[in-house]
């Protein structure tokens, strides 16, 4: 299978399943129980939360191409190839989830974006 | 960027890069020695790269990454924890030269230290901006 095919499937779940992740975990409300048995109350509660499941079906299908692009590609290619995501999400962040982006934001994304870029050329 | 901090904040911390790049270093090494195999089924690749013992070691290290950082999110600010981890991306490409014997060209570093600064210029700036639930 093509590298970059490989890229685009690993950049496409996870920046969905960190999307859906954000949604549920802002719905869920700050987590501040730091007792044991808080903990196991919030982590109640969040298991019962319907996207984050699919959140956790994303980052299984991420990991599973992640580690077949690494059967085919260099580990130095693929670990900055899929900072891609950081670019998709900053996006979705904005347009999605109504984030405030500033300018920093912006410029630190164009970085990462001509990162990525440079391997692609 | 160590410096100062408390005993547990740097330990975790440690802990968090190194997870991470020998993760990435292990998964790669017992992945790569799959690659004869990639003409079998997808579904068959995969089961017999979890018999790998690099391939476990990876996949555990890489758990014990997850984990770690999200204890260390969970004291830490998110524009330490930011910076501090994308050092990740460095190592990793070092160890993709010195143990896998792959060749990095110029083109490839600027791309990893492009992505470092980055993720840099990201911590500067205040880690929550929405205060409405979505």
């Amino acid at each position: 299978m093509n590298q970059w095919l490989l890229v685009g499937l690993i950049v496409i779940s996870t920046t969905v399943g960190d999307l859906l992740q954000s949604l549920e975990m802002k719905r869920h409300g700050e987590i501040d129980a730091l007792t044991p048995r808080g903990m196991a109350a919030q982590l109640n509660a969040i298991a019962r939360r319907p996207l984050l499941l699919w959140a956790i079906g994303c980052m299984a299908v991420s990991f599973f191409a992640f580690m077949l692009l690494l059967s085919i590609a260099d580990l130095s290619f693929a670990v900055p190839a899929t900072a891609a995501s950081y670019v998709v999400e900053t996006l979705l962040a904005k347009l999605i989830l109504k984030e405030h982006v500033d300018s920093f934001r912006w410029a630190g994304t164009v970085l990462v974006a001509a990162g990525v870029a440079i391997l692609a050329v | 960027m160590m410096r100062g901090l408390p005993v547990k904040t740097q330990i975790l911390t440690l802990i968090v890069i190194l997870s991470n790049v020998l993760g990435n270093l292990a998964l790669s090494l017992g992945m790569k020695s799959q690659a004869a195999a990639a003409a079998v089924p997808a579904y068959l690749v995969y089961v017999r790269a979890f018999l790998n013992p690099l391939v476990i070691a990876g996949v555990t290290l890489l758990t014990v990454w997850m984990l770690s950082r999200m204890a260390l999110m969970s004291w830490a600010d998110l524009s330490y924890v930011l910076p501090v981890t994308s050092l990740g991306y460095v190592l990793t490409a070092a160890m993709g030269k010195f143990f896998l014997a792959e060749s990095i060209s110029g083109r490839r570093w600027i791309g990893t230290f492009l992505i470092v600064a980055g993720t840099l210029l990201v911590s500067f700036t205040v880690p929550k901006t929405q205060r409405q639930p979505v």
